[in-house]
């Protein structure tokens, strides 16, 4: 293996991919039962997301994340129960107390930002912490996720240029799932790689295969490194491919022949992630049984403490308007 | 107390918040070497240097977005928005983001941040650098929409704006940079946002205004007070949150009630100060609420004669007082 991390490392890293497919899974089913009203899913991009993670140092660097992001979040140290209080708005959602739709993070205690639906608007937010960062003479770094239709956006460039110009300790990943609900990569940007965008704005852009978690953490690590030592922002590509639909809304049968997506579940990255810690002798398949069990476990309390949750009060929609209004921050 | 411009007061007061805070910073096009393009900055690149009032690229979206991120870290933005009109591309910023942190994260998030901008015509300036956008964001809560009409206010609202955990839109009437001077308290002071103020008192009506069309009510006020017409000018300072009692008190002495701005009249804030006394003060109305307002078209054209057509000032505020006293 050419990246050294510890043992226990990579298994945690695998741990929580498997735990966020489980409960990826099982927010499918609460849908298709009627139980909850909406779920975005992670399917197809859960190494991506946990070789971001370890590349970073969690609970000091930022995150100013998209809707896609379950696997980073947990990563973050986001549970399943809270998970599930988010899914179900139900009281005690940390990331808005029941206002936002599911997946729409925010976790102040992992300096993660809170995010809205309108693609890239969070991408100017993390190049204004990365300026904040540099005034004020610190080391941390902040990583920013969109898909590759959100680089569409002029907010997506005036966020990037910004870190560019000024040099700021940012790093923009774009999520590659060649699919912007329905709209293939073709038609979104003439560029063959998303990452290739950085050549116009004057920043190192990397394309990276997100479906191999220690792949993206190579990548990542590197890109980190560069800007907590001052060297600036990168742009990193993650290729990915969006096994599910694009949420619970969404069919996609009408846009894209069976026949791909099943030959991009031959590259699953959770498998993926199996097969390489299997051979390096650090999964069995008994192993691997009571890593399913223990998730089958947790998946099944978090369900059960988010139905048991209460819903908020009706009048706690009226608060916090102002920063005044403040009740329980 | 010293005299000095409106726009010398809202850059002390910018000079005060730099010197007071090393989280406030400026950011903007042109605020820095060049001093803004209304010199509203000027200096305080030289005496803060360029960490402290930065120049951002040519894009009003990310001077928002980046100021957003910035006091999502802590620190305290004055983002500068070099006119009013420019300011559109970064509604998405204002509306959905800066407004909207505090209620979607729960209070987890706030933006403590000031987005100042020149607005309103006059000037010569045009479609693209006459406009009055106040009206945009008064219906966005979460915001605070203030306009200063005069130097003392202008620098004790722009310190409690920069003081205020919430974002505030400030919008500055940049007809009245340099014409309109006053004395300024020495010394440090604020003033609360949400306090509108009566600006002269009188009895027969009350006319309900904010920024440049205040400076032209009260001369209009000055002009029929000539004839017998005692006008109550009433200067709210800050649209979001809106004084209410102020209003409401006034309204209820005098019986009459005329509201006045440039930006134009369908659903301009005027509508909502109007429905306010419609549903409050009805009873003790004598006549019907009036609006003088900038006229339904686009924008304030550019040749002077037809910038004057759409320009409300002290002989048509004067006339429409005129009117509403003999009601």
């Amino acid at each position: 293996m050419d990246v050294t991390l510890p043992e226990e490392t990579l298994l945690e890293m695998y741990w929580i991919m498997l735990l966020s497919r489980r409960l990826d899974e099982r927010a499918w089913a609460l849908h298709r039962q009627g139980k909850i009203a909406f779920h975005i899913s992670a399917i197809g991009h859960e190494a991506a997301q946990v070789g971001a993670a370890y590349a970073i140092r969690r609970g000091y660097d930022w995150i100013a994340p998209y809707y896609r992001d379950l696997t980073l979040m947990l990563a973050l140290g986001y549970t399943p129960r809270e998970f599930m209080l988010s899914l179900m708005g139900k009281k005690g959602d940390p990331s808005s107390g029941g206002r936002q739709m599911p997946s729409h993070w925010s976790l102040k205690r992992a300096n993660v930002i809170s995010h809205s639906a309108p693609v890239a608007t969070q991408t100017s937010h993390a190049a204004g912490i990365g300026l904040a960062i540099k005034l004020r003479g610190e080391d941390k770094v902040v990583i920013t996720t969109v898909g590759e239709g959100s680089t569409s956006q002029g907010e997506w460039y005036e966020g990037v240029n910004w870190a560019a110009v000024h040099q700021l300790p940012v790093v923009f990943i774009i999520v590659n799932n060649l699919y912007a609900i329905s709209v293939r990569q073709e038609q979104q940007m003439a560029v063959r790689n998303a990452a290739d965008k950085a050549l116009g704005l004057g920043l190192p852009g990397v394309s990276a295969d997100g479906m191999d978690f220690l792949a993206m953490y190579q990548v990542m690590k590197e890109a980190v490194e560069r800007a907590r030592s001052g060297g600036g922002p990168t742009i990193v590509e993650a290729k990915v491919y969006r096994i599910t639909p694009h949420s619970s809304d969404d069919d996609d049968r009408s846009y894209r022949p069976r026949e791909e997506v099943e030959q991009f579940k031959q590259r699953d990255p959770l498998s993926l992630a199996r097969q390489r810690l299997e051979k390096e002798g650090l999964l069995s398949a008994q192993k691997v049984a009571e890593l399913e069990q223990r998730a089958k476990e947790v998946v099944e309390d978090a369900v059960r403490f988010g139905e048991s949750a209460p819903y908020p009060d009706p009048e706690e929609a009226a608060y916090p308007v102002y920063a005044e209004e403040v009740r329980h921050a | 107390m010293p005299e000095m411009t409106l726009i010398e007061a809202i850059r002390q007061a910018m000079d005060e918040e730099l010197a007071r805070d090393e989280r406030v910073f400026i950011v903007g096009e042109d605020v820095g070497k060049r001093g803004g393009v209304f010199r509203a900055t000027q200096g305080l690149y030289e005496k803060y240097g360029p960490k402290r009032v930065i120049d951002s690229p040519l894009a009003e979206l990310s001077i928002v977005g980046v100021g957003i991120g910035a006091a999502l870290y802590g620190m305290r933005p004055i983002c500068e928005i070099q006119f009013a009109d420019f300011i559109h591309p970064a509604f998405n910023q204002i509306v959905n983001e800066a407004a909207k942190m505090c209620y979607r994260s729960n209070g987890e998030w706030t933006v403590p941040m000031v987005i100042r901008a020149p607005y309103g015509g006059g000037i010569g300036g045009g479609l693209y650098h006459s406009q009055s956008v106040e009206s945009f964001f008064t219906h966005v809560p979460g915001l605070k929409v203030v306009i200063p009409s005069n130097p003392e206010d202008a620098k004790g609202l722009l310190k409690a704006a920069v003081r205020d955990p919430n974002p505030v839109l400030y919008f500055e009437p940049k007809k009245g940079y340099r014409l309109i001077k006053g004395e300024v308290p020495e010394g440090e002071y604020t003033i609360p946002l949400g306090k509108a103020k009566v600006s002269r008192p009188g009895q027969d009506l009350t006319l309900i205004t904010y920024g440049m069309t205040h400076y032209y009510a009260l001369k209009a006020a000055e002009m029929v007070a000539a004839e017998g017409i005692e006008t109550e000018v009433i200067d709210l300072r800050t649209l979001l949150p809106i004084d209410k009692e102020t209003i409401l008190q006034s309204v209820k002495k005098t019986a009459k009630a005329l509201i006045v701005h440039e930006d134009t009249l369908t659903g301009g804030y005027g509508a909502e100060i109007a429905a306010i006394l419609a549903e409050h003060a009805f009873m003790d109305l004598d006549a019907p609420i009036k609006r003088l307002a900038g006229p339904d078209v686009p924008a304030v054209p550019f040749s002077h004669p037809m910038q004057d057509w759409f320009m409300p000032n002290a002989q048509k505020i004067a006339a429409a007082i005129r009117e509403l006293a003999a009601f």
